[in-house]
């Protein structure tokens, strides 16, 4: 194609474009709202995603022993735990430890309750702390560390303490939230590419007469294509470029105003830096897509030649 | 240059517009072509500039075998047939150079020639003048006129005209005429579809008349008139 052919269909698109005013209008806002959703889910799943790692890695198992424990099989104990191919570190935890630990978590307001403990009275058993490569396997571990105990006639194991439960939720709802944040996003950009397909349709409704001289003077089918191919292109580019706008001026306003918060609840947004682009991109590619497979539809079924 | 053996077109409707047409038309003819509305006269025509297949039979258009031309080259098979119509189709916000420059431009013409080219056709059919004029500030004539350089500005060997004075008066349809028959002169083949009995009496051409789907009459220089 000539490159004054080309720039003629971005010209006669554009002009599409302002011509439709209204439907233009309302198939972009279609597309800025579908991709705004689609902006905020991304955002979401990220910063999921995000949480899920801040939280999976503090994920361990705790594995209390009996008091009675004698030091060697302590040290068989932690060998045998070592040895189980999911576990990636065994920490030995001693009764001093445990009680330093147990001081730091209460807080100082707290501590009190813990006064007049030493290494002399101190009455926690030893422990040890555990952690896995796979925060989805601790379950199982668990289970493997109970057996251990079973086959052992002494029962060195008084008691094995994990987050039972909450690594299942936690992957329930970062499952969830893909899932159906995937689902929306789709059904949202079939509604966004139908509205643009309407509005390509109206274009080539509009411009019957026109075609119909196009064809008649010999135009070739992909000339009379292209206008209406980039006036989709262009509606899906602009209104998701204003969107990712939109998306990442609304996400930087969020993580300014609620930094504080998180930091006290120990986990933080995602910065802007590291998933701009990402979103960005993906919102840009996608709304065009939209836009030229909106067109496409249209000119499939409106533009027989 | 335009062959047809054996045609008939039947439109899923099922009526039969053509029954089994024979005719030869040769380069640079004049051809009236009459017949009561709905005797096949604008099957006839869309077949030439391929609007339509025929059901059955053969239609070469110089040397294009219309029936099974592939669509990528209908195009090119168009740009060398020229289409004026009664109510003559022109674009209402382009201005009457634009109109005609728009048959150019839609067949990638380079730009230079494009204006060049334009400006000629205007000023064979008159309206040089009125270039910057839009449709709408035009007389009839003045309108059809334009449509006929739009269909001749691509210089093409046939051009098919489907009753382009059907919408004028005498007067203006004489002149809209002489145009065409300046048109041939300089070496275009035209086939014209008309109802004006003055016209096709007072400038002997061609006649073919076209009754119920058959060719009733071909006479080398006819009169109007398609009863048997």
């Amino acid at each position: 194609m000539k490159f004054s052919t080309l720039l003629r269909h971005f010209r006669e698109g554009a002009k599409n474009i302002l011509r439709n005013g209204w439907m233009s209008f309302a198939s972009m806002s279609s597309i800025f709202i579908s991709l705004f959703i689609l902006g905020i889910f991304i955002l979401l799943a990220v910063n999921v995603n995000s949480m899920a790692d801040q939280i999976e890695s503090r994920v361990q198992i705790r594995v209390f022993l009996q008091t009675t424990v004698e030091e060697a099989k302590v040290t068989e104990l932690q060998n045998k735990i070592g040895n189980i191919q999911e576990v990636s570190k065994v920490t030995f935890v001693s009764k001093e430890d445990g009680l330093a630990i147990l001081r730091e978590s209460m807080g100082e307001e707290n501590g009190d309750w813990l006064e007049g403990y030493n290494n002399e009275n101190n009455p926690l058993p030893i422990s040890f702390t555990i952690e896995v490569y796979d925060p989805q396997t601790v379950d199982d571990v668990a289970a493997q560390i109970q057996a251990i105990n079973d086959a052992d006639e002494t029962g060195p194991i008084y008691r094995i303490k994990y987050g039972q439960g909450t690594v299942e939720m936690l992957f329930k709802v970062t499952n969830a939230v893909r899932n159906i944040g995937f689902g929306i996003v789709i059904g949202l950009a079939v509604t966004a590419m139908l509205l643009i397909s309407n509005t390509i349709k109206m274009t080539i409704i509009n411009r019957r007469r026109e075609i119909g001289i196009m064809k008649l003077v010999g135009a070739t089918n992909a000339f009379i294509r292209w206008p209406f191919f980039v006036e989709g292109a262009m509606i899906g580019f602009i209104s998701s470029a204003l969107t990712t706008g939109a998306v990442l001026f609304g996400y930087s306003k969020i993580i300014s105003l609620t930094q504080l918060d998180m930091s006290l609840m120990l986990i933080s947004l995602v910065p802007i830096k590291e998933i701009g682009w990402l979103t960005a991109g993906l919102i840009l590619v996608i709304g065009t897509l939209i836009g030229m497979l909106g067109s496409t539809i249209s000119i499939r079924k409106y533009l027989k030649v | 240059m335009i062959e047809m053996h054996d045609i008939w077109k039947t439109y899923a409707d099922g009526t039969h517009a053509l029954r089994g047409v024979s005719v030869r038309i040769d380069r640079n003819e004049f051809v009236y072509l009459v017949g009561p509305s709905g005797a096949g006269k604008s099957t006839f025509m869309k077949l030439i500039y391929r609007e339509e297949i025929p059901t059955k039979g053969q239609i070469s258009v110089n040397g294009f075998n219309i029936g099974k031309l592939k669509p990528r080259k209908i195009p090119y098979v168009r740009r060398n047939i020229g289409v004026i119509f009664q109510d003559f189709r022109l674009l209402p916000k382009l201005t009457v150079y634009e109109n005609v420059a728009f048959a150019m431009e839609v067949i990638e013409a380079p730009r230079r020639i494009i204006k060049k080219r334009t400006m000629e056709v205007l000023e064979l059919v008159g309206l040089k003048h009125k270039h910057a004029s839009v449709p709408s500030q035009l007389s009839g004539g003045e309108q059809q006129r334009v449509s006929i350089a739009r269909a001749i500005v691509n210089n093409p060997s046939v051009i098919v005209a489907d009753e382009p004075t059907g919408n004028l008066d005498p007067e203006t349809s004489l002149g809209i005429m002489n145009l065409l028959e300046e048109i041939n002169f300089r070496g275009s083949t035209i086939v014209m579809a008309t109802h004006n009995r003055d016209i096709v009496n007072s400038m002997r051409k061609r006649v073919i008349a076209i009754e119920d789907g058959n060719i009733v009459r071909d006479e080398a220089r006819g009169e109007y008139g398609y009863e048997v």
